[in-house]
């Protein structure tokens, strides 16, 4: 076994030319739990603790863009100022694990390793973000929608750093909803992000644990996007908004595991995207307003 | 860049509580908690389930408290390592840990040191936390005896008597 300690991104892709096997290594919450428990089965790391360039993030004035490095940790996103420029991925955030594992992982390891029970995944693909990646030969950019493919199952190839996620900052109401058992250390049994795009006038509701990667309720956004006036500030009514929920639950494929019933994450999903709709349209809610 | 092998004569440094140790003939995949306990010989950070769940392994890296179960130790080749026994500097109990005896949070006091060294990130960040702040803080440390009502209690007293003695 052979640990990289790379202290850049050109370390790193120029590793994993070498070593195309090699695990990458940032938080240690997935890769830890199991060379813990399979110290034999440890192939060769390369870690990512050293690499800063991952934990920058900026935003482009001049397209509204954020761009967020892979290594941020949780912790940074559910605090200022991240948290007022994406509101729901704060949310998101304080619902991972524990303080201890929120200071540890981040996104990066959220994508690479492609749980549809992800925390931070339906909010990505809600803000239809961009998943950035570079191996030695260059870079290259992905919609998020393209980048899960399956359980546990990402789009990148074996040589591929994740670097980044970018994402289009929006006006209007956004947020984040979770069913576990408690309100932390829970694997989710079903999620939800709501995005309310009050220019460009959509909405955008995706959901975790319920399909083999994250849902997006598109049919249920178009039938939406029909029903409601969504530029500025949206009125739904109590029936409207369970209707939504309903619909979007329908798009969902929910199984029976060890977690929940696909019974009860169909329903609790269709909860949640009502909930959600319903804080979007009433104003001075504890939901956020994106800045 | 630095690689690290399991050849046997390969070994690293770690910067714990202050001071420079070297790990020597240690496989380069174990925890840092394992480093700690069984080459460093510093017991006090106790493991239990070795998966980021239970909080027991609590040590404050760069500042920001952490499962050390879950860090390779041959990767905090650069990071400045405090664990429970690193939190005094004097020798005597710092004043939480002063503060878990007196409202009774110890009891088998397994989970303790890493209850004391998640306290002590807190109040180093958030002098004046919320009962919601304290609840969430202490969310990844799991204790089986006390049903925490005492462990709470000495937190909001470790809390108040470093607010009055700042006043």
């Amino acid at each position: 076994m052979t640990v990289v300690n790379a202290t850049s991104i050109d370390e790193v892709v120029d590793a994993l030319r070498r070593l195309p096997q090699a695990r990458l290594l940032q938080g240690g919450t997935d890769v830890m739990v199991e060379i813990n428990l399979n110290r034999a089965g440890a192939g060769d790391v390369i870690a990512l603790r050293q690499v800063s360039e991952l934990r920058r993030w900026y935003v482009d004035e001049e397209s509204r863009t954020l761009h967020l490095g892979a290594g941020v940790p949780y912790a940074e996103l559910e605090r200022s100022p991240l948290c007022n420029l994406l509101p729901a991925l704060a949310e998101a955030a304080r619902t991972v694990g524990s303080p201890q594992i929120r200071a540890a992982g981040s996104l990066g390891g959220n994508l690479g390793t492609c749980s549809p029970a992800g925390d931070g995944l339906p909010v990505l693909s809600a803000y239809d973000a961009m998943v950035h990646l570079r191996n030695a030969d260059g870079s290259r950019q992905m919609s998020i929608h393209d980048f899960m493919v399956g359980v546990k199952r990402n789009a990148s190839a074996a040589d591929e750093l994740i670097t980044g996620i970018s994402m289009q900052l929006t006006r209007g109401f956004q947020g984040y909803a979770k069913v576990g058992t408690r309100n932390a250390m829970v694997i989710s049994v079903a999620s939800a992000c709501l995005v309310h795009d009050s220019e460009r006038g959509s909405i955008r509701v995706a959901f975790g644990a319920v399909a083999p990667t994250i849902v997006r309720a598109r049919n249920a956004e178009a039938w939406l996007a029909e029903n409601v006036e969504l530029v500025g500030a949206i009125d739904v009514s109590g029936r409207l908004a369970r209707e939504f929920g309903e619909r979007a639950a329908t798009e969902c494929t929910p199984i029976d595991d060890h977690r929940s019933t696909a019974a009860y994450r169909r329903h609790a999903v269709s909860v949640l995207a009502e909930r959600l709709l319903l804080r979007a349209a009433t104003p001075n809610t504890t939901g956020n307003r994106a800045s | 860049m630095t690689s690290s092998q399991d050849q046997g004569n390969e070994f690293y440094a770690l910067t714990v509580n202050g001071m420079r140790h070297q790990v020597q003939d240690a496989w380069v995949g174990e925890s840092l908690l394992y480093v700690l306990r069984e080459r460093l010989g510093l017991p006090g950070t106790k493991g239990a389930c070795e998966q980021g769940e239970c909080g027991s392994c609590t040590v404050v890296m760069d500042g920001e408290a952490v499962c050390a179960c879950l860090v390779m130790a041959a990767t905090a080749v650069d990071a400045d390592i405090v664990t429970v026994e690193g939190l005094s500097t004097d020798g005597e109990p710092t004043d939480v840990q002063r503060s878990f005896v007196d409202a009774g949070g110890v009891q088998c006091g397994f989970c303790t040191p890493g209850l004391i060294v998640a306290v002590h990130a807190l109040l180093e960040r958030n002098s004046s936390p919320s009962e919601l702040e304290i609840r969430e803080a202490i969310s990844g440390n799991i204790c089986r005896c006390t049903g925490y009502g005492r462990i709470f209690e000495a937190v909001r007293q470790a809390r108040d008597t470093r607010q009055q003695g700042a006043q």
